[in-house]
């Protein structure tokens, strides 16, 4: 481990600070300021053609009494718990499986990839057709099962939706974990075996606590990730049937350009940033302390 | 352990940012279509009529090489949202593209489209080449700001002939027949109607006609007018009472919500068979002749207005849909853009061969004189029955979605739908767009 000692001394010390700098003007060129931008829009009246006027709160008072916003965001709040449930564990057991040598499973990552290179408009298109009832899969293979009337029963959709979702980015995720399970050194393997330890105890004991930081990464990006999932259910589904699902950034694009109420579009925009910076911190949190430690100190 | 918090907070901004993104989406315009420069520019919209608007531009084009036009097509509900996007930004088009009422209204205050009233005073041809019933659309406070610019498009109730021989039954004429009608064609393993609720406008052609059959025009304009608590009108209630009537009957085919209307799903499901009838807008007329050629030109396709409501103080012969599509001009627009614009509407549009171009398309163009043109054509029955229906009818109401404001439309087909999906009663639906009027 003389290597990383090494270049842990560096990082110490630390790149020069400058090295952020173009990052950090671009992030304040297309986040910071029109953030600003967004929260003072929220307290203007505007329909984007005529003039911005200053409006107090009244954006404030429509969007918080709303009680579309609160089904917004019990909607979100769903997708979010449903999206982390479903795709957590099948990424994860997907990356540990491709994440092996094996020539058929290498094919075999291969083809769960490909949803990756798809579009989410071009996804959920797909969807839309497949699952129409009437032209769609379930007719087409004479399947009565697959012919529900998937994308208008409001106490279906939200389940096709979160399926969907699941496929195109569960690729993604077990991408990551992948990656991540090809981090651990073999010698944590070899010992286990020498100890006796059958398969799943070595995915228990040692698979799943080196995976930690990753399982924090990916977590973080579908947690924030469903935040803003928005093209694929824009196209999908509209937020349709009724409200059911009308998730809080499609709720703030319909409002701002649908309904052309920029005021409070904003206010909406802003209530989605704050609930993504808490979630993030958290999360990071939930990484400890001692992240900056290396997993693999006791190799 | 500063810094570890500033770090953290910097990985939570940036997943942040990500949502921020969003509030991108839909503002750029095409390059080079700024308004303040060069050629007068114009965004048409794709579909039916995109063939002959770009005929009727090179035309024009090709005669006046030194006033063209630059011409850019987008699909109908992507245009919507990003012509205003463009126009509120100072990069719209010179021809702004729209359906009058309650948007043109909104265009109007921000003073965003110029005021065509002194031009159509000083040429009385262009007047006189509409239907009057049509071209008072694009008037404002008595001024006229968008003038019509392709076909007329009444809501109409087709129904598929081949079905209706077979149970032996005639196109319903009254709401009692319709719904006597219902049964008999599920026994027959048919869809009474097919509707392409996902699109949710579809579902607003029924509350139109009922409300039109059963209280009159008026009910519809004191909503537009925001006349405090102008839902509340009985009309109202009792329309979307027969709408949850005909639901529970089955009336629609199953699924009716995840059919969606922009991919055509619900004209298939009529010339298929599948379904017996279909309220629809008079542009689907084209779709069919495209989709489904046999099926029109073997005569299987039929069309009547919809039902009479007994007791209904409404004019049968009242119509809804959408009177035409509109020409504004941006007010924005440089002198040389407005000059070569306004010339292209005086003699570039409705020509002989527009006219022709726009009949041979299936669609009845919004202007006088017509008649041996339609009588000519090989789809003359529909299009003499359309044109008729709209130059007869004593009032043509706006579709409502166009005539209410962006808001209040919005929130109108959201809570409709939760109608079709009986999530709401009539009483939830009345009192939640009272609360919008004057939004």
């Amino acid at each position: 481990m003389s290597v990383s000692t090494g270049s842990r001394r560096v990082l110490e010390k630390g790149p020069s600070g400058w090295l952020a700098a173009p990052a950090l003007f671009f992030f304040l060129l297309f986040a910071i300021i029109p953030l600003a931008g967004v929260f003072f829009l929220s307290f203007t009246k505007w329909d984007g053609l005529g003039e911005i006027k200053l409006d107090g709160l009244s954006s404030w008072t429509t969007v918080l009494t709303d009680p579309v916003t609160g089904n917004a965001l019990w909607v979100t709040a769903k997708i979010m718990f449903f999206s982390f449930v479903v795709q957590a564990p099948i990424s994860l057991l997907l990356g540990v499986f491709t994440s092996a040598s094996q020539k058929y499973r290498a094919v075999l990552a291969v083809l769960y990839f490909v949803p990756l290179l798809l579009s989410s408009a071009a996804v959920a298109i797909a969807y839309k057709a497949l699952l129409d009832p009437n032209f769609g899969l379930g007719p087409g293979l004479g399947v009565p099962f697959l012919a529900q009337d998937w994308l208008g029963n409001s106490d279906l959709v939200l389940f096709v939706v979160v399926f969907v979702i699941a496929w195109q980015f569960v690729p993604f995720h077990t991408l990551i974990y992948q990656g991540g399970v090809r981090q651990i050194p073999a010698s944590l393997y070899e010992a286990a075996q020498i100890d006796g330890a059958g398969r799943v105890q070595q995915f228990f004991a040692i698979t799943l606590p080196q995976l930690k930081y990753t399982i924090i990464t990916s977590s973080t990006l579908m947690v924030v990730g469903s935040l803003a999932y928005f093209d694929l259910v824009f196209v999908l589904t509209g937020g349709g049937p009724g409200y059911s699902t009308r998730l809080l950034p499609l709720h703030m694009y319909l409002t701002g350009f649908k309904a052309n109420d920029m005021g409070a579009a904003s206010a909406l925009g802003v209530i989605l940033v704050a609930i993504g910076l808490v979630l993030a911190l958290v999360l990071q949190r939930l990484g400890g302390k001692n992240r900056n430690a290396s997993q693999l100190e006791g190799a | 352990m500063v810094k570890l918090t500033l770090r953290s907070a910097a990985i939570a901004a940036t997943a942040a940012a990500v949502s921020i993104s969003l509030a991108a989406c839909g503002s750029s315009g095409p390059a080079g279509s700024s308004a303040s420069t060069g050629s007068a520019t114009m965004w048409g919209l794709t579909g039916g009529n995109q063939p002959v608007l770009q005929k009727s531009v090179d035309a024009w084009n090709k005669a006046h090489p030194e006033e063209a036009i630059k011409l850019d097509f987008f699909a109908n509900d992507a245009y919507k949202t990003k012509v205003r996007t463009a126009v509120g930004a100072g990069q719209g088009p010179t021809f702004i593209y729209g359906w009058g009422g309650g948007v043109l209204k909104s265009y109007v205050d921000a003073g965003q489209v110029a005021d065509l009233s002194d031009f159509v005073k000083d040429n009385p041809d262009v007047k006189s080449r509409y239907l009057p019933s049509v071209l008072k659309n694009g008037t404002i406070d008595g001024k006229t700001y968008a003038l019509p610019n392709n076909n007329v498009q009444p809501v109409v109730l087709y129904y598929n002939k081949e079905v209706f021989d077979k149970i032996g039954a005639q196109a319903p004429k009254t709401w009692d027949e319709l719904m006597a009608l219902v049964p008999k064609f599920k026994a027959a393993g048919v869809a009474p109607f097919s509707l392409g609720g996902q699109s949710k406008w579809p579902d607003l052609m029924w509350l139109e006609y009922l409300v039109e059959r059963i209280g009159g025009p008026e009910v519809f304009a004191n909503i537009a007018a925001n006349k405090p608590g102008a839902w509340s009108d009985p009309a109202v209630k009792e329309a979307l009472t027969k709408i949850q009537e005909l639901v529970d009957a089955g009336g629609f085919i199953n699924g009716f919500s995840s059919v969606a209307a922009d991919s055509n799903a619900d004209q298939a499901l009529l010339y298929t068979g599948k379904a017996a009838m279909i309220l629809q807008g008079g542009w689907i007329y084209q779709g069919l002749k495209k989709d489904a050629a046999d099926f029109v030109s073997s005569g299987k396709l039929g069309y009547t207005t919809f039902p009479t409501v007994s007791g209904g103080k409404g004019d049968p012969a009242n119509v809804v849909g959408n009177p035409s599509n509109f020409w504004s001009i941006s007010s924005k627009a440089t002198e040389s853009q407005k000059k070569a614009a306004l010339e292209y509407v005086k003699s570039g549009m409705f020509t002989d061969a527009d006219t022709q171009a726009l009949i041979d398309s299936g669609a009845v163009p919004v202007t006088t004189g017509i008649e041996a043109k339609l009588a000519a054509s090989p789809d003359k029955d529909f299009l003499s029955y359309v044109y008729g229906m709209a130059k007869n009818a004593p009032n043509f109401t706006l579709s409502w979605d166009q005539a209410l404001s962006p808001a209040q439309g919005d929130a109108m087909l959201a809570n409709l739908d939760q109608i079709f999906l009986k999530k709401i009663t009539p009483e939830q639906f009345v009192s939640t767009m009272n609360a919008t009027i004057g939004k």
